[in-house]
């Protein structure tokens, strides 16, 4: 056991994969000798070369697309988008090449391809750094979305990705880079899919992915204090999400609570929330409720871009109003 | 030129001719529906890249695609079951005419964006380079496409990392109905390769055996790892857009010029110059009609795929 940062369980995962599998390769802009902008890559070129971590001009939607292309041809090419707003740019070849190649052709051609990004506010990045995108790769048909919260999570589910035969879109927190936690150090996997109830409790649901289960985790000690026991699940992947996980619990506690980075509207707090009411409406004693980021381009100034977003006495609020019906 | 060769040319682009034809007749009586982009006129292209290139090299195409695959070897049957949208077509009747693929003999696929299947041309070329082959790929393209930000991506990819990739700009004349000349100021579309750094050339696209020659340099050079070469190959459509579109923009004496050239026409004089009887080609024509024939009745009998089944696979995704 050690006790790593989340960037560095992803540069692990990485490495591993690497040495694993001679057909994974990286590519992305700066991941080959400045070794990312956030240091996932750090040093993966010393140790594999460029032929297999390859620095990329600012063609976003054509190294996705050529990415795609190894990926058909037998490659396991996984893409660094350094922000989550980027990936707008290459959104044909994501959505209309990649989530559909294997569909199309009949099953034919699989697509094992990884697209890493990060989302999320922090350090006054302004409006197009700053997005949490995940609900728009939910809705599209053919890919799967994978969200982790800490580094344990992160090693095994990238790893995971890397070795699923389907498309999947990896979205990392930019406030969880130096953020640290424990990582085996034998080999281990976390397979997609899955959720984790991070912290088991009974008198309400709480569930949330990425940053904001940590700041779940946080707020579920500020209701224990008063008395409250909750539940907080990080589902680690959105699509495909471990419904049984959420309904299982729901029908423990009766009380949802559900939290995102990402805008409430259109948001996949809305997919989960409608999820247990068409399945488990009665076993909720009260209404359910989302507490999520506002409708809202995100602000420079650092005071405002906080306001943007859920913070732990929101959670604690949210929760105490699911509680108190 | 050999006249075997040639025979295979003239075999492949009639192949292609009368394949749109009976694809065409299919629509009309609704047995193909959607879209279908007729390659008439177009064929020597297909004809002539295609057979300068090996089995095992791939190609990714656009949405006019059928001679592509045609030349690439499909099987007509198969391919006329999915424009039909048969279970048992090349995609089990999921992709279409706009979406017909043949992993086994390295068709990436036709595409239904416009230069949507050039990253997935680089792409093949990455793992080709990485995996030590020597296949090409080939990258053919609307001239519409240039006119896309993935081209300049994808071209530039390919030149930086010395891709095994030819580019072919196949320059009909128009994007849909509008003039290549009224969104390009450059005529030559090719001279682009100028501004990524490698060779390029236009030529006329209606000598499929002229084609053939002028691919074996690009070829050579994308195979010995030299890097993609950027050509344009100047045709012009028979029809309009897709099969619904009468092409009333295209000028009637225009058009008449380049169906003078026509590819088959072309092909039938290198032929008889090389000494091939009138026996021997009305063989080939015979054939291919049998051909396409059968190709028919073969999907028109197949199965539509089973709605039951297609709802399993797809309900709890």
């Amino acid at each position: 056991m050690a006790i790593i940062k989340y960037r560095d369980a992803l540069n692990a995962a990485l490495r591993e994969e690497m040495e694993l599998d001679p057909s994974v390769l990286c590519l992305g802009e700066g991941i080959g000798d400045k070794g990312g902008s956030y240091k996932v890559t750090d040093k993966l070129i010393n140790q594999f070369g460029p032929e297999r971590v390859i620095d990329t001009p600012l063609s976003e939607a054509g190294f996705v697309g050529m990415a795609g292309g190894a990926a058909i041809a037998g490659l396991r090419p996984v893409v660094e988008m350094l922000f989550v707003d980027f990936t707008f740019l290459t959104m044909d070849q994501v959505a209309n090449q990649i989530a559909k190649y294997q569909f199309m052709t009949g099953g034919q051609g699989k697509v094992p391809f990884v697209l890493r990004t990060q989302g999320g506010v922090g350090n006054g990045l302004a409006g197009q750094h700053s997005q949490s995108l995940e609900a728009m790769f939910c809705h599209i048909p053919g890919l799967k979305v994978v969200m982790p919260a800490t580094p344990y999570d992160a090693k095994g589910l990238l790893k995971s990705s890397i070795r699923d035969d389907d498309p999947v879109i990896f979205i990392e927190n930019k406030k969880l880079y130096l953020t640290e936690g424990e990582v085996p150090d034998e080999e281990y996997l976390v397979p997609l899919g899955k959720a984790d109830i991070k912290r088991t409790g009974t008198d309400i649901t709480i569930v949330a992915w990425s940053f904001m289960a940590l700041e779940c985790l946080k707020a579920a000690d500020k209701l224990a204090e008063q008395g409250i026991d909750a539940e907080v699940i990080d589902i680690r992947t959105l699509v495909p999400l471990d419904e049984q996980c959420i309904l299982d619990s729901v029908d423990k506690t009766g009380k949802l609570l559900i939290v995102h980075e990402a805008p409430i509207r259109g948001g996949y707090g809305g997919e989960i929330l409608s999820t247990v009411i068409e399945k488990a409406f009665y076993s909720l004693e009260s209404p359910a409720k989302r507490v999520a980021g506002k409708n809202t381009t995100i602000p420079f100034n650092i005071t405002l871009e906080k306001l943007c977003i859920p913070s732990v006495d929101d959670i604690v609020s949210g929760a105490l109003e699911v509680i108190n019906g | 030129m050999d006249i075997a060769l040639l025979k295979k040319l003239y075999t492949t682009a009639l192949t292609i001719r009368r394949f749109e034809e009976a694809a065409i007749e299919q629509y009309r009586v609704g047995k193909i529906y959607g879209y279908l982009h007729p390659y008439l006129g177009e064929e020597a292209i297909a004809t002539g890249v295609v057979a300068a290139i090996r089995p095992d090299d791939y190609i990714v195409s656009t949405h006019r695609g059928h001679g592509h695959a045609i030349a690439k070897g499909h099987d007509v049957r198969l391919m006329m079951a999915e424009l039909m949208g048969k279970a048992n077509g090349y995609c089990k009747g999921r992709g279409g005419s706009m979406h017909v693929a043949d992993l086994k003999q390295n068709n990436l696929g036709a595409n239904g964006i416009v230069g949507g299947g050039m990253g997935f041309a680089a792409g093949a070329g990455l793992a080709i380079k990485q995996k030590g082959g020597d296949q090409v790929v080939i990258s053919f393209i609307s001239d519409g496409a240039v006119n896309n930000g993935i081209f300049l991506e994808t071209v530039n990819l390919s030149a930086i990392f010395h891709l095994p990739v030819v580019f072919i700009i196949e320059n009909n004349g128009y994007a849909a109905a509008t003039p290549v000349g009224t969104m390009n100021l450059q005529n030559d579309l090719s001279k682009y390769s100028e501004g990524f750094g490698i060779p390029g050339f236009s030529m006329d696209g209606n000598d499929a055996a002229a084609i053939f020659d002028a691919m074996q340099e690009p070829v050579k050079r994308a195979r010995s790892k030299q890097g993609p070469t950027l050509i344009e190959m100047k045709t012009f459509r028979h029809r309009g857009h897709h099969v619904n579109d009468p092409g009333a923009y295209m000028p009637q004496d225009v058009l008449e010029n380049w169906k003078r050239r026509d590819p088959l026409l072309v092909l039938k004089e290198h032929l008889k110059t090389a000494g091939a009887t009138d026996a021997e080609v009305q063989k080939i024509e015979t054939e291919v009609e049998e051909l396409i024939n059968e190709a028919v009745q073969f999907a028109l009998s197949s199965l539509d795929p089973d709605p039951k089944e297609f709802l399993a696979e797809i309900s709890n995704l």
